[in-house]
């Protein structure tokens, strides 16, 4: 019997209209345990490098983490994996919502879409019944509306829908797949599933998902809640109300917007408004919030309430997850109502809600600049409002300018000219990022800016505190309770850590504590990604109810399978080398691992290569970020470094040729 | 009747819609409580507690498996709530021939809460441990009962499904399949 997973995957060739239930191998799981892990396995296996995103022999994978279906508080993530139209490397995007417990409970822990349909089509999984069904009347429809209507036509309230907008059917490079109160956004994930003809898939399950030790696995579960519990009480002190509690950011439930208002840039990731947050502004938001917000909302099994059902005037209700709400108001340079209000729409034609502000913004900024005039432009309004509505409809729609504005900032700027590549300054690997300016170089923000195989700041940071804490007495209290670290000498980094002196940044954290931080924040990523945790109960947070030493038992009372902390963060390894293995079989290199190029006023070269030195060797990396043939056969990755020797990727007598860091680079 | 009185503690669980955020926690607590060997199987399909969810329209209703019932009711009525729109089923507990609710999916077999009982008993029902939001609260009352009454006793869980199998195929028939297992042919 197998535990935790269903041990069936469901393949389907929408080419063909061919359906399959594929029993899977049951080792897996011990080498890269699930979610992100098997499918990054998949698409290592079955798609060549030279794969376009848009080919039918590009796969799109809807994988569940290990965990989810079991009783795990927040065991809720979706895994969606294929490779992005954008970026052209791995996009794995997330979404939590309630779509892979019930796909457990049908009995599969995967679905694997290949091919293209001819025409626009559903998935509809129900239990052991799944059939390929026509969604030609839902062309266009909205996100939400196509999940409603579904429902509706199947009669099954309860069944569990991911779906795509207008965005994804026309292949917006930023198309998200909704989900209820959530949806996996980033990297174009959308574009694809729209590629393929595929509107949306339907789950409804009622089978049993079993665990191999219940007592021991439900007492696990009971810790985590009485922590969870016990954190609500106890808010961190010293940071920011939105980082001083668990879950995702608490962004329905707080007003105090301070910190992100008068920190992150506004507009196209320019204009820091220090002084933006006054009295009044407060008042008025608050009240906005209050009158916009009808209820908060959980994802499965989890208490935490990050999204809210969401009542803006003059526009239909919707769910809102965290963030959201700020992208499209700073972007703009408006008001909370507007972000409320527009996100309603956004949310229906379903787009990526970082990368969709920002793509507008840029627009207007290159109209401001003359590089897109009126003629570019016919018929747009006066107001800030009214262009993003009305850049929103075209971009969705491929219309007009819209068409090229619908690939992203990197690509539109390069297909715009005229200067426009100048305006493109806050992309990495040619995708947007979080809007942040700042002065000094921050080395542990530099390594996850630059190395992160998501692309997102956001999916790699946390557990350890983003700035240093201004007295030693407020660290010491810190440190105090602080059991999730792997070590304790992760505690005395921070101790020593300074806002100001000698034991400050860019110089401190020293190079190799930099590396061991960045390392920890990472594993607990991909270790959350394969067991389909959410990262708000786990590795966002300060102080999670998850951590390196817990998560061994957990993991082997829910599956039989036994994992010390050794064999976990090995798993872990494993599963992030194999990523960059697919990604660099798809050209990464060394000078695609950058920050955004302004992100930091004051760069320092020597540095940075030092630490992309560094870093590559503490992660079995040679100096082109390529993973050494050493490090490959000690994880069993064996088949990889195979498939580099005979592409030439590595040779047997490896003498890598000196790296060059993207700093150095702009220098010359 | 002019029976003994007696004191009798009733477990009360309060639902309070406006504060469920939909989490379904309530549903995996239940349903693996009850799994058997307990805690091993998780399935929400066999929980004892069913939140019926319509987030769009603002609908959270969680609701308890009460009685079985071998007919569903003639009418369907509508309840209009602060501009919401409920079906009466909505808040109906019954395992009804109308709907899959509170039905085991393999058997069809009732389903219906027995308040976690247990040896040793739990200090709360186990969903209303799992609801963090405090949706679920739990309540013992002190009531005087009717003697005679009580000793009528309350339908296990066999009796609950052995009458909805009469229910379904028939008195005769089901005494003639338990004749032939007897049997052992
Ligand atoms: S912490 Fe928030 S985002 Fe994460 S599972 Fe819970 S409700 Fe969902
Ligand atoms: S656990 Fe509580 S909040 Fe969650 S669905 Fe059940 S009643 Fe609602």
């Amino acid at each position: 019997m197998r535990y935790a997973e269903t041990g069936f995957n469901l393949e389907i060739d929408l080419s063909r209209g061919n359906i399959e239930r594929v029993a899977t191998d049951p080792r897996l799981a011990e080498l890269y345990l699930g979610g992100l892990g098997t499918n990054a396995k998949i698409l290592w296996d079955r798609v060549p490098p030279d794969t376009d995103p848009f080919s039918p022999d590009n796969l799109l994978i809807f994988g569940t983490g290990l965990l989810c279906g079991t009783p795990a508080i927040g065991a809720n993530r979706t895994i969606v994996s294929t490779f992005s139209p954008q970026t052209g490397l791995m996009a794995y995007s997330m979404m939590g919502g309630f779509w892979a417990p019930e796909l457990k409970f049908a009995g599969y822990d995967k679905v694997i879409i290949r091919g293209k349909s001819p025409k626009l089509v559903y998935l509809w999984i129900n239990n052991d019944k799944v059939e390929i069904r026509d969604a030609s009347h839902l062309k266009g429809k909205g996100a939400q509306e196509t999940a409603d209507l579904i429902r509706h036509e199947l009669k099954e309230s309860k069944a569990q829908v991911a779906s795509i907008g207008l965005a994804g059917e026309n292949k917006v490079y930023f198309a998200s797949i909704e989900q209820g109160r959530s949806s996996a956004s980033r990297l174009g994930i959308g574009a694809v599933m729209g590629d393929k003809g595929l509107k949306a898939i339907v789950v409804r399950g009622t089978k049993e998902v079993n665990t191999a030790r219940p007592v021991e696995f439900f007492e696990h579960c009971s810790e985590v809640l009485k922590y969870i519990k016990w954190r609500d009480d106890h808010p961190i002190k010293g940071v920011p109300p939105i980082l001083s509690g668990l879950g995702s950011p608490q962004e329905m439930a707080i007003y105090d917007e301070e910190w992100h208002t008068t920190n992150f840039t506004w507009g196209n990731a320019r204009h820091r408004r220090r002084d933006f947050w006054t009295k009044e502004v407060e008042e008025k938001w608050k009240k906005t919030q209050q009158n916009a917000r009808v209820r908060l909302l959980s994802c499965y099994n989890c208490p935490m309430e990050c999204g809210a059902l969401i009542s803006a005037p003059g526009v239909p209700k919707y769910m809102m997850k965290c963030y959201s709400k700020l992208t499209y108001t700073m972007a703009a340079m408006s008001d909370l109502d507007f972000g409320f209000k527009i996100v309603q729409r956004a949310t229906e034609y379903g787009v990526d809600a970082f990368t969709t502000p920002q793509v507008m913004a840029f627009a207007l900024e290159l109209y401001e600049a003359g590089i897109l005039t009126d003629k570019d432009l016919p018929g747009m309004p006066a107001d800030n409002e009214g262009r993003f509505y009305w850049l929103l409809d075209r971009i969705v729609r491929r219309e007009g300018i819209g068409d090229i504005l619908a690939n992203g900032v990197y690509h539109a700027a390069r297909q715009i000219g005229k200067g426009a590549e100048e305006y493109d300054h806050n992309t990495i690997k040619k995708h947007e990022q979080l809007p942040l300016k700042l002065g000094m170089l921050n080395p542990i923000y530099f390594l996850m800016y630059s190395t992160g195989e998501k692309i997102n700041i956001t999916q790699i940071e946390g557990q350890f505190p983003q700035a240093p804490f201004a007295t030693r007495e407020e660290r010491e209290e810190f440190v105090k309770d602080w059991f999730q670290v792997p070590d304790d000498r992760f505690k005395q980094y921070f101790l020593d850590w300074d806002p100001r002196g000698e034991h400050s940044i860019p110089y401190y954290p020293t190079i190799e504590a930099t590396c061991e931080i960045v390392d920890w924040q990472e594993k607990m990523h991909y270790i959350d990604d394969a067991l389909g945790l959410c990262a708000g109960l786990s590795s966002f947070p300060l102080k999670p109810p998850y951590h390196i030493h817990n998560l061994p038992g957990i993991i082997s009372s829910a599956t039989g399978i036994d994992f010390d902390e050794a064999k976990l963060s090995q798993a872990a390894r494993r599963n992030r080398t194999l990523l960059r293995a697919i990604n660099v079989r798809r050209g990464l290199d060394r000078k695609d691992d950058s920050p955004p190029k302004d992100h930091w006023r004051n760069r320092f070269p020597e540095l940075e290569t030092k630490l992309l030195d560094e870093y590559y060797k503490f992660k079995g990396w040679n100096n082109r970020g390529i993973p050494t043939k050493e490090s490959l056969q000690e994880l069993g990755l064996g088949y990889v470094k195979e498939d580099f020797l005979r592409r030439g990727i590595l040779t047997e007598n490896e003498a890598a040729p000196p790296g060059e860091t993207p700093a150095e680079t702009e220098k010359k | 009747m002019a029976g003994e009185k007696k004191k009798k503690i009733v477990k009360v669980i309060k639902i309070d819609t406006d504060k469920c955020n939909g989490c379904r926690a309530c549903e995996v607590a239940c349903a693996i409580f009850h799994s058997k060997p307990q805690y091993s199987g998780n399935n929400p399909a066999k929980s004892r507690i069913a939140v019926l969810r319509d987030p769009i329209k603002d609908i959270f209703v969680p609701v308890y498996a009460g009685e079985y019932t071998a007919s569903e009711c003639t009418g369907r009525n509508k309840y209009v709530i602060d501009g919401r729109e409920f079906d009466e089923c909505d808040w109906c507990k019954a395992s009804c021939p109308s709907r899959s609710l509170f039905k085991e999916p393999d058997s069809g077999l009732p389903l219906k809460c027995d308040m976690c009982e247990s040896d040793p008993p739990l200090e709360e029902p186990m969903c209303v441990q799992w609801c963090l939001s405090d949706a679920l609260t739990y309540e013992e009352r002190e009531v005087e009962v009717d003697e005679k009454e009580e000793e009528k006793k309350k339908p296990g869980e066999m009796e609950l499904g052995l009458e909805s199998l009469v229910d379904k195929y028939g008195m005769e028939k089901l005494l003639d399949a338990i004749a032939r297992m007897s049997r052992g042919d």
